[in-house]
């Protein structure tokens, strides 16, 4: 881009939106050191790794596996995680008959609270688009092969419910602590595109 | 509205480009952006539906191309005008118009929490009487509203069974445009993969959507 943009907004979005924060703070409606802090917070406060020590909470107790299938917004709750406008989340788990997917057709809804923000290909035409006409063909994508048997039911969040995938419990992970369980909960296990990972194959294991 | 945003059963838009464990935010800008919008929402009143509704208005072209927390700026320059919060000289010259009022910042650092904690603001406790419950067969209206709506082109006209009901929430549709809440019950409605896409889906694969009350018709 030119050098010379004496008048108009400069076209590149990071010249742009420092032009509008100082803006904005000049006009005193923002506190720089609040948009530090909600930065900090969608960095490092939320992301997958909250909902990895939901599902593996899950996976060791029955009966928070039960509370969090029938009223999710409680029993997250009971693990103290709240707030992200996820109140309406919808725990749903997939079994040897059922495998459930997640996707947002009309926009980029995405339980904030235990996911954090959408990775960008989840936001993307391409998911988008096939997730609802063709799962086995976008599971295939990212290298997930289910029995024909087996029952896909694609959510579409359309309106303000959230999604989160409860994932089957690998073989090989009885007497693994939470911790050592939690490590085995991708991401796209809870989005419903990917497989919880087998113990041992943890470390070096990428999705495709 | 029929637009390139209501993506679901399209083809031809490309593989997937999966990214295993990326950055949150691929940009600094990105991350400003989006706590720029969660500071400034308390000036504007904005809702949810009619952010969604104004990235529906993004140009097909822009909305394929341009990277997601730009389409994100592009909305909320649109609303700081929207809103008189910024003039269109303050956007250009990047200062403060002469004489402009100096205000004081309503999210100061120890509000992050309250931002942070805030839950869904959709939900009501009152609403229209629900006309439908778990295990009716309905039929997705055939609507092509020029403006916002949660009901897909690909379910329009389609038959599902409603799995369950989910509530009072505000009307999307309506709560886009100014023309009121209209609380009215949320169900999750089942449509078999084939009824939506015909013979080339798996026979028992289904596609549940979110749709309102006033989405569905008894079949």
């Amino acid at each position: 881009m030119s050098q010379d943009h004496s008048h108009d907004q400069p076209s590149d979005p990071a010249l742009q939106v420092k032009a509008l924060e100082s803006l904005l703070v000049e006009k005193g409606y923002v506190d720089p050191a609040a948009l530090d802090a909600l930065v900090d917070a969608y960095e490092n406060k939320i992301g997958p790794h909250v909902g990895a020590r939901v599902v593996a909470n899950a996976w060791l107790n029955p009966d928070f596996k039960d509370a969090l299938l029938t009223d999710a917004k409680s029993a997250l709750a009971e693990l103290g995680i709240t707030g992200w406008r996820s109140a309406n989340l919808i725990a749903l788990e997939n079994t040897p008959s059922v495998h459930n997917l997640v996707v947002c057709t009309l926009c980029s809804c995405y339980p904030w609270s235990v996911l954090g923000l959408p990775p960008t290909w989840y936001k993307s035409g391409p998911f988008r688009s096939r997730a609802v006409i063709d799962p086995r063909g976008v599971l295939g994508e990212f290298g997930v092969a289910l029995p024909e048997e087996v029952e896909i039911r694609v959510w579409d969040s359309t309106a303000e419910l959230r999604y989160l995938v409860v994932p089957q419990r690998p073989v090989g992970s009885d007497g693994l602590s939470e911790d050592a369980l939690a490590a085995l909960v991708t991401r796209d296990s809870m989005i419903g595109t990917g497989l919880a990972r087998t113990p041992g194959a943890a470390a070096e294991e990428a999705p495709a | 509205m029929n637009g390139i945003h209501d993506m679901g059963g399209m083809h031809g838009l490309g593989p997937i480009e999966i990214e295993p464990d990326g950055p949150v935010f691929h940009a600094a800008w990105e991350g400003r952006v989006v706590a720029l919008g969660d500071t400034m929402g308390p000036w504007g009143n904005w809702t949810v539906d009619r952010f969604r509704y104004l990235r529906e208005t993004i140009t097909p072209a822009d909305y394929l191309t341009k990277p997601y927390y730009e389409q994100w700026l592009m909305n909320f320059l649109r609303l700081f005008l929207e809103a008189g919060l910024v003039s269109e000289s303050e956007l250009a010259n990047g200062r403060p118009d002469a004489g402009a009022p100096k205000h004081e910042p309503k999210i100061r650092i120890e509000d992050v929490a309250r931002v942070a904690g805030r839950e869904d603001t959709a939900r009501r406790e009152d609403g229209k009487t629900p006309r439908f419950q778990p295990g009716d067969a309905v039929v997705a209206r055939t609507i092509s509203p020029t403006g916002h709506t949660r009901l897909p082109r690909y379910a329009r006209g389609k038959r599902g069974v409603i799995d369950r009901d989910h509530g009072i929430f505000v009307f999307a549709d309506t709560n886009a445009h100014g023309r009121g809440e209209n609380p009215q019950h949320v169900y999750s409605v089942r449509f078999a993969a084939r009824e939506l896409w015909g013979e080339s889906a798996a026979p028992r694969d289904g596609v549940y959507l979110d749709l309102w009350d006033d989405h569905l018709d008894p079949a």
